[in-house]
């Protein structure tokens, strides 16, 4: 099977609607198949990344923990874009820090967050096979 | 008349919260709750709206906050309530406009 440019597009909040947590399910159903996987984060999806989530009073599941698995998925091409942070006054100290093991690499924990401009991430874009928005 | 108007959307995602301004008079309480907490945090231009709208108080539901990591973004001005404040400020109030 030939692989293919996957990205994960995400522009919403997560709590206030079930885009985010629809959208990490399939991402992590998705890479079972070995595909070439991006996750962008955009608008309100930025919000979806930040550290100290707990929901405990709101009665729903919190997933935020489910972002740091990615890595042992080799999903680790996660781009935030720095425009949304900067709107909403967070910086990647607010996020949470995501890292995966290159085997390559004798299995040097790298970070998985790229902090890209708009334009950046628009290029990226264009390289796709494939864009699933959520 | 006291109003308590809750607002449950982001302010970046739809109008939802600059529409409630535009209809809170003094005296009222906008309380922001879900998706609207974010709203009430530091470095955002809505954060600037609540500053500069005097006359109105401004509440956050705090399991709301805590749900989202924003709990230390908390913009300054604004109380923060639980559930049982909640509804303490549906019964002190008049009548509730719930921004959808």
């Amino acid at each position: 099977m030939a692989v293919k440019k996957f990205m994960y597009v995400n522009r919403k909040a997560p709590y206030g609607s079930i885009y985010a947590l629809e959208s990490l399910e399939v991402v992590l159903i998705g890479a079972a198949f070995d595909q070439d996987v991006s996750l962008a984060f955009i608008g309100d999806g930025v919000y979806e990344l930040t550290k100290g989530q707990n929901t405990e009073a709101i009665g729903q599941k919190n997933f935020s923990p489910t972002y740091s698995a990615l890595g042992d998925y080799d999903v680790n091409k996660i781009y935030v874009e720095k425009e949304s942070l900067e709107e909403r006054g967070l910086t990647l100290d607010d996020l949470q820090h995501l890292v995966w093991e290159d085997e390559d690499d004798d299995w040097a924990e790298k970070d998985s967050i790229r902090l890209v401009s708009r334009a950046e991430l628009a290029d990226v874009m264009a390289e796709q096979d494939i864009c699933l928005s959520f | 008349m006291t109003l308590l108007h809750t607002v449950n959307k982001s302010p970046f995602e739809s109008n939802t919260f600059d529409t409630c301004l535009g209809y809170a008079k003094d005296g009222s309480t906008v309380l922001l709750i879900e998706d609207g907490v974010y709203a009430a945090t530091t470095g955002t231009s809505a954060a600037e709206k609540i500053k500069n709208a005097s006359g109105v108080t401004f509440a956050v539901l705090g399991p709301d906050l805590q749900a989202r990591g924003l709990e230390g973004k908390l913009a300054d001005g604004i109380k923060v309530v639980d559930y049982e404040g909640f509804v303490n400020l549906v019964a002190e109030h008049d009548s509730v406009q719930s921004w959808l």
